[in-house]
């Protein structure tokens, strides 16, 4: 019987073709064990002495003994205390002010040229002023990672909230809607899972800032044990924590976008 | 004026000598000297060439947008910004998507109960008033769906809906059925006649397309633009009871052929003419 060649199926590499689920995670695994494999493979090699590139064991024997002996989740713990109260705080200021620059023209006049500006300053060039201004206690951690969350999210914020339809705020105008009306029942609303989503990814620029923040006179937390590592070259270390890190945030992530899916059944249909 | 003038109810919209200067480098005059009254339970259409000024006076009816000069009244009372007697319907991208189809209906109510001006009867009333637009609109299957669920034409009936909730002296519509396929835009036609017996609001309504304008308006105001002015008003002579088949009478096409043949020379179509003869004239 000769194949029926009507009903011919894109292939995997039609442009912006279809993907179905199994072909996806089998991409995505290729994706995320090449490189574990890659390395695996370099350090089997010998090439490369063990301080320039710990092998994959070493790397987990590592993070066992930080486990149990050298209290890592007393690092973890202390760090993303840091991280969630510097995100946290930028957070409480963002949103508010992010809405007043996105429905208000003098509001935006009046700060999104500043924050622009302060955007590009380096935060890690603020660290000797917040240790003069803040000290060198927690809050000064806590201080570093808002300077490097903050201007960033302040921006998304507004963003989020100029791109309600113009359409939707007129139609509330013209069934009589007040201007806080139509913060509280328009604005608000429809921009609420941009808004998440602007959380999610600020969350990430906040991890980033870890590290740096650890700078400032820390004692705990794992940008403080990778800074502490390389000064022993414990290359395995900083892999761990490295790695650490990264996987902390891939779970913060994917807990922010069931958190999307559940309260927004609206924003996820297939249409 | 004499007392039987004074008697007479004020007209819905009054527009007297209105003018719209967009300011800039070149000021441009968007709409000038209009003049028009639009009584109660009237249906009255604005078409006319791109840049006319027929979505601009139906902004300024609605509040949405200032006028430079001139008068404005609803119901006699001046014109200072939205209001709910002005209820607006646009082309798209109005309704709230969070909200389900039902929600979005009795949105109006939404704002009324959250002054907490609302009593039990005020509630009842207003989910009887919701059923019966789900019911009017052809929706009630669809009341619990949210609109990204629904195809085009079934979202504007929504917004039709919502606009009515709070009965609306006046149903401003931009057009509403621009986005629509050809098919689904005669089931509204007819939908909307339908609404206009029942419920009686007056409408004031903007469209490009000239068949849509006289099928549906007791009156055809025809604008022209720069500056945007209103060029003729036709009076539509065919009744409140139209079937689809009088749009392939004879008095509807020539009544269209005039009036798209009067767009056609106050837009001053140069340009197209032009390229109409090399396209002709170039084999």
């Amino acid at each position: 019987m000769s194949r029926s060649r009507q009903t011919a199926r894109p292939g995997l590499w039609a442009i912006r073709g279809p993907l179905s689920a199994r072909h996806y995670t089998g991409f995505a695994m290729i994706g995320l064990v090449t490189p574990l494999l890659l390395w695996w493979g370099l350090v089997e090699l010998g090439w490369l002495s063990k301080v320039f590139l710990p092998s994959p064991l070493a790397v987990w024997t590592r993070f066992l003994r930080w486990l149990t002996t050298d209290r890592l989740m007393a690092d973890v713990g202390i760090s993303l205390y840091r991280v969630m109260a510097g995100w946290a705080l930028s957070a409480l200021f963002a949103l508010p002010l992010g809405l007043f620059i996105g429905t208000f023209r003098p509001v935006q006049a009046l700060l999104e040229p500043l924050m622009e500006f302060v955007r590009y300053m380096p935060a890690v060039a603020f660290i000797p002023l917040v240790m003069i201004w803040v000290g060198i206690e927690e809050s000064a951690k806590v201080a570093i990672i808002f300077i490097g969350t903050f201007f960033q999210m302040i921006l998304m914020v507004a963003e989020d909230v100029r791109r309600v339809p113009t359409a939707q705020i007129e139609a509330a105008q013209t069934m009589g809607a007040t201007r806080m009306e139509i913060i509280e029942q328009v604005l608000l609303p429809s921009a609420k899972p941009a808004l998440v989503d602007t959380l999610r990814i600020t969350l990430g620029f906040a991890w980033t800032y870890l590290v740096v923040a650890e700078l400032v006179a820390a004692n705990s937390g794992l940008g403080y044990a990778i800074l502490k590592a390389q000064r022993f070259l414990q290359t395995d270390k900083i892999f761990a924590g490295i790695i650490l890190i990264g996987l902390i945030g891939l779970l913060t992530d994917q807990l922010f976008r069931w958190l999307h899916r559940k309260a927004f059944p609206w924003a996820h249909l297939k249409h | 004026m004499g007392a039987s003038e004074a008697l007479k109810p004020a007209p819905r919209i009054a527009v007297s000598g209105l003018g719209k200067i967009f300011p800039g480098v070149t000021p441009v005059t968007a709409l000038d000297n209009i003049q028009l009254e639009i009584g109660q339970n009237e249906f009255v259409t604005l078409v006319g060439a791109s840049g006319c000024g027929k979505s601009t006076l139906l902004r300024i009816i609605g509040g949405l947008e200032y006028h430079s000069s001139g008068t404005l009244a609803a119901s006699g009372r001046p014109i200072e910004g939205p209001g709910a007697d002005r209820a607006m319907v646009f082309q798209h991208y109005s309704l709230y998507p969070w909200l389900t189809v039902r929600e979005n209906i009795r949105f109006s109510r939404r704002l009324k109960a959250h002054r907490q001006q609302l009593t039990e009867s005020d509630v009842e009333r207003a989910s009887g008033r919701a059923d019966s637009l789900l019911e009017l609109m052809g929706l009630s299957a669809m009341a619990q769906a949210w609109p990204s669920q629904l195809s085009g034409g079934m979202q504007q009936r929504v917004a039709i809906a919502r606009a009515l909730m709070s009965r609306p002296e006046v149903l401003l519509m931009d057009e509403p059925f621009g986005a629509l396929d050809a098919q689904t835009r005669e089931v509204m036609h007819d939908l909307i006649l339908h609404v206009f017996k029942l419920e009686k609001p007056t409408i004031v309504f903007v469209t490009h397309d000239v068949e849509e304008a006289i099928y549906l308006g007791q009156r055809v105001v025809l604008m022209a633009p720069r500056p945007g002015r209103i060029d003729t008003i036709y009076d539509v002579p065919f009744g409140s009871d139209r079937r689809q088949d009088l749009k392939h009478s004879r008095e509807f096409v020539e009544l269209k052929r005039e009036i798209v043949e009067r767009i056609r020379q106050t837009a001053g179509m140069r340009t197209d003419t032009d390229l109409l003869a090399r396209l002709s004239g170039g084999e």
